[in-house]
């Protein structure tokens, strides 16, 4: 063990946290906003849309409690390139630091500003101003996604720079921004969170069904699971479909990642997919990565051989179990839960409930995408070992050379322990809310004149 | 001017705007138990920040990351420099940040008391630490780095203490006078010992004369401003106050940064820590188009909630 291995298990154990809640934020805050804006709509029309109000609220708590932590959690992200990875930050900067800055100035202000707003707001502000103010909130978490990725992909797959005096120097922002590795990911990744978004919602209406042995008042249950499973289905063709787009992508711009994800040891034409080793179907990999069953698909001890001749000796080769079995949890926990929302969309299509079976293995919903997001994130970080930046820069050249392992370790140590605590707090308020279920709405006349000491939602 | 210096003179901005925002968050924070006799107290003296608090934070935020874009190298030596008490900085934030997020959704005493203890560690840990980072920056010696984080918490309670006392009514609002006055007292002379080594020196309590008469322009600026808020807290001018304090803290951060130029850390030139012209283009054309944006709106935030805020017991 030295500092190097501790700090990127750092950055692994506090990336994969703060990504445990990411996905909540980006997609539960656009249902949240989509039911309120569905309760403005009819109240509006002078309906009745009492629960769709109280679902508004009860979500709405749901997302706070786990908002607290992505935040907390992210600020972590953006102190740890420079302390545990300086001589990553130094060649990179130039390049990564923009959509970085970005992201706090377009992104994050709006939707700490607005989300503020809105938490505070709901007696203080006009009702569609209200409403704006979480629209506002959850367009700056989605416009996140996208700079921070954009930050990303360019690790895979360097553009628009030149290297100058060990350093790369950014001269094409446009060409950072629309990387061809960004495009494919960015909706990727924002459509896995909606399917881990929705995978929650459909999760929680199911518990509620289960608990309260119905739709529930105003069939409000089924609103929300409906809602959640269009939300899951949709995202789901976006995810299948970007997917396939980023192995293609894979196949020109991290081959050995794809052959690790296959365990393809050497170049073959007409490759065949290994569904688990020893079983494969023929083609299907050439199929899958180039649209041509009989297209060659390089093989990890090939790559090995070549980029030694191209960057001198070295291991090139990632840690192949990891990255072949992260593969298949990714699809097969994701497009389960994918599939999942098909078949609730058919079994909820009447009023009457859903059959209590179905109802049960919606709670799966929850964990299933959540291990699919994550394990997808090992594909792809531990895919691209031993670059930090594909053929530019190792992991090795990356890290702080000033920072002792004693550092890194009371470090790692303080943050597993933190997160560990918080995590269980966390779990335990969202049980809590998720049994309590959604409060009715008070009747009690606006105040006016001084604040009102309380907010609906917080304090 | 070159971009260079305009780069720094954006990130010296950053700083500001989040000493000066989130510099009462973290007095608020810390002083939240003092100003407080019951529970309704409590939430009275954190509701003046609930809204707005997230918001000061991004300042941070939005400083480290435009440190990043336009002076890697600075970025770099610092964050890995100052391990340790970054840290401590971020797990300050963190347990303050679910602290005051989760407060309103507990409900036994325990678990409130959790919350309340992660505030106030979580507003006093970081107040203290930022001064002493720069502290240690400046001069590279203990007792500067106790000084400065001495300093940086004190002025934080001021503000932070004037803050509730223009936001709130009622007995909250009363103490916090008393607590702003008690708090001046430190306040007041650890300034006028660190404030006139700002501007040049090599060590604390060692004026250098010959320094910019700029820098000496603002460190006196600052110290008159940090005076006459404890004189307006005095006189129950509220607004003025907080207003005075504000302004303190800004002078005291553009010495610092003054200080700090062109050399911020041993061996890290300014010039030599910055990135390529192309990249600070870029970002210059993104501060331009987007902060009148964020502080329009975020002004808009603080007239919204502009209302004191009442201890009504529901
Ligand atoms: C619910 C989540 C989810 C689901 C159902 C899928 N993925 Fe995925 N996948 C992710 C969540 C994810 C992710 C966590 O969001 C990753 C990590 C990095 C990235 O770009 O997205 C990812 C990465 C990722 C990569 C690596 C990209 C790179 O490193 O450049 C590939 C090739 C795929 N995915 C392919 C697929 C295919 C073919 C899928 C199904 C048909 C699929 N994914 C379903
Ligand atoms: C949020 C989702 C992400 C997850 C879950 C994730 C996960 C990981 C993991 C597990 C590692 C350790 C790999 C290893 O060394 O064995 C790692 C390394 C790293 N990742 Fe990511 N990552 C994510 C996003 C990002 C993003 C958005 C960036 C850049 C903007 C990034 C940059 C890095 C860096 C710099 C390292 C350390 C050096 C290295 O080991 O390559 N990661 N990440
Ligand atoms: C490893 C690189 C990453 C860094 C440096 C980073 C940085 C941050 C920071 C500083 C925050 C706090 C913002 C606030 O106070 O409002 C945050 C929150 C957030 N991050 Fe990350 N992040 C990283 C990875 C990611 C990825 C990969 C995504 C999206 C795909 C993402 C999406 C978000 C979102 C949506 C939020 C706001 C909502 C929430 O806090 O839950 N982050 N991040």
């Amino acid at each position: 063990m030295d500092a190097l291995d501790l700090a990127r298990w750092q950055f692994g154990v506090t990336t994969v946290y703060h990504f445990l809640f990411v996905p909540l934020t980006i997609g539960l805050g656009v249902f949240v906003a989509g039911l309120q804006t569905a309760w403005l709509r009819r109240t509006r029309r002078g309906e009745d849309g009492e629960h769709l109000l109280r679902l508004t609220k009860f979500f709405g708590k749901l997302f706070l409690i786990n908002f607290a932590m992505g935040v907390v959690t992210g600020i972590v992200q953006e102190f740890q390139f420079g302390m545990n990875w300086s001589q990553y930050s130094i060649f990179v900067g130039d390049v990564f630091g923009a959509p970085l800055a970005m992201e706090a100035l377009l992104a994050f202000f709006l939707e700490s500003t607005f989300l503020g707003l809105w938490i505070f707001g709901w007696e203080r502000l006009p009702r569609a101003v209200h409403l704006a103010c979480l629209w506002a909130a959850v367009i700056g978490s989605n416009l996140s996604a996208y700079f921070i990725l954009a930050a990303n992909a360019w690790m895979k797959h360097p553009v628009g720079y030149e290297v100058v005096g060990g350093r790369a120097r950014m001269t094409d922002l446009w060409a950072v921004l629309t990387n061809s590795t960004a495009l494919a990911q960015v909706p990727h990744v924002v459509a896995g969170a909606f399917v881990v978004a929705g995978g929650f919602v459909i999760a929680v209406s199911g518990y509620r069904i289960l608990r309260e042995g119905s739709y529930g008042e105003a069939g409000m249950w089924r609103t929300s699971l409906r809602g959640a499973l269009v939300m899951t289905a949709i995202a789901g063709i976006v995810v299948a479909g970007t997917g396939d787009q980023s192995a293609r992508l894979l196949r020109e711009q991290q081959p050995m990642k794809l052959a690790a994800a296959e365990g393809l040891r050497h170049d073959t034409a007409g490759a065949s997919f290994s569904i688990v080793p020893g079983v494969e179907v023929p083609s299907l990999l050439s199929l899958l990565a180039a649209h041509d069953p009989q297209a060659v698909v390089q093989g990890t001890d090939d790559i090995e051989r070549r980029y030694t001749a191209a960057f001198g000796p070295a291991d090139y080769t990632p840690n192949l179990p990891v990255v072949f079995w992260s593969f298949r949890v990714m699809i097969v926990f994701g497009m389960a839960t994918v599939g999942l929302s098909f078949l609730g969309l058919w079994l909820t299509r009447r009023r009457a409930g859903p059959p209590r079976w179905f109802s049960r293995l919606c709670v799966l919903a929850l964990p299933l995408p959540s291990a699919a997001i994550v394990a997808g994130w090992l594909l792809s970080e531990i895919g691209r070992q031993p670059w930090t930046v594909q053929g530019e820069l190792m992991t090795a050249a990356s890290v702080s050379p000033g920072v002792s392992l004693t550092e890194v370790a009371a470090t790692l140590a303080g943050f597993t322990l933190l997160y560990g605590v918080l995590a269980l707090a966390e779990g335990v308020l969202l049980v809590r809310h998720i049994k309590a279920g959604p409060e009715p709405v008070p009747v009690e006349p606006v105040p006016s004149g001084e604040a009102r000491l309380t907010p609906t939602l917080m304090y | 001017m070159t971009l260079t210096t305009f780069w720094f003179i954006m990130i010296a901005f950053l700083w500001t705007g989040y000493f000066v925002l989130e510099g009462f968050d973290f007095g608020v924070g810390a002083l939240m138990p003092l100003l407080s006799r019951s529970d309704a107290d409590r939430r009275q003296v954190l509701t003046t920040i609930g809204p707005v608090w997230d918001g000061n934070e991004v300042w941070l935020i939005t400083a480290v990351g435009a440190m990043f874009a336009a002076f890697p190298v600075w970025y770099a030596h610092m964050l890995s420099g100052f391990y340790l008490p970054l840290f401590l900085v971020i797990v300050g934030l963190i347990v303050r940040g679910v602290g005051l997020e989760w407060r309103g959704k507990v409900t036994s005493r325990r678990e409130l008391a959790l919350c309340d203890a992660g505030i106030v560690a979580g507003s006093v840990l970081p107040a203290f630490l930022w001064g002493a980072v720069f502290g240690h920056m400046v001069y590279g010696t203990a007792l500067a780095t106790a000084a400065g984080g001495a300093l940086s918490l004190t002025m934080a309670m001021l503000h932070g203490a004037v803050f509730v006392a223009l936001r709130t009514t009622g007995p909250v609002r009363a103490r916090a006078r008393r607590a702003a006055l008690f708090v001046s007292a430190a306040a007041v002379p650890l300034a006028a010992v660190a404030l006139p080594s700002l501007p040049g020196s090599s060590a604390l309590t060692v004026p250098d004369w010959s320094a910019s008469p700029f820098l000496w322009a603002s460190a006196l600026a600052a110290m008159a401003a940090l005076a006459s808020g404890v004189a307006l807290v005095w006189r129950r001018r509220e607004g003025w106050a907080f207003t005075a304090t504000a302004a303190a803290i800004v002078l005291t951060t553009a010495t610092l940064f003054g200080r700090l130029w062109p050399a911020p850390m041993p061996g890290v030139t300014v010039t030599a820590a910055a990135s390529a012209p192309y990249t600070l283009t870029v970002l210059t054309w993104l501060g331009v188009l987007a902060l009148p944006g964020v502080i329009a709106y975020q002004a808009w935030t603080y007239w919204v909630f502009r209302r004191r805020v009442s201890a009504r017991s529901e």
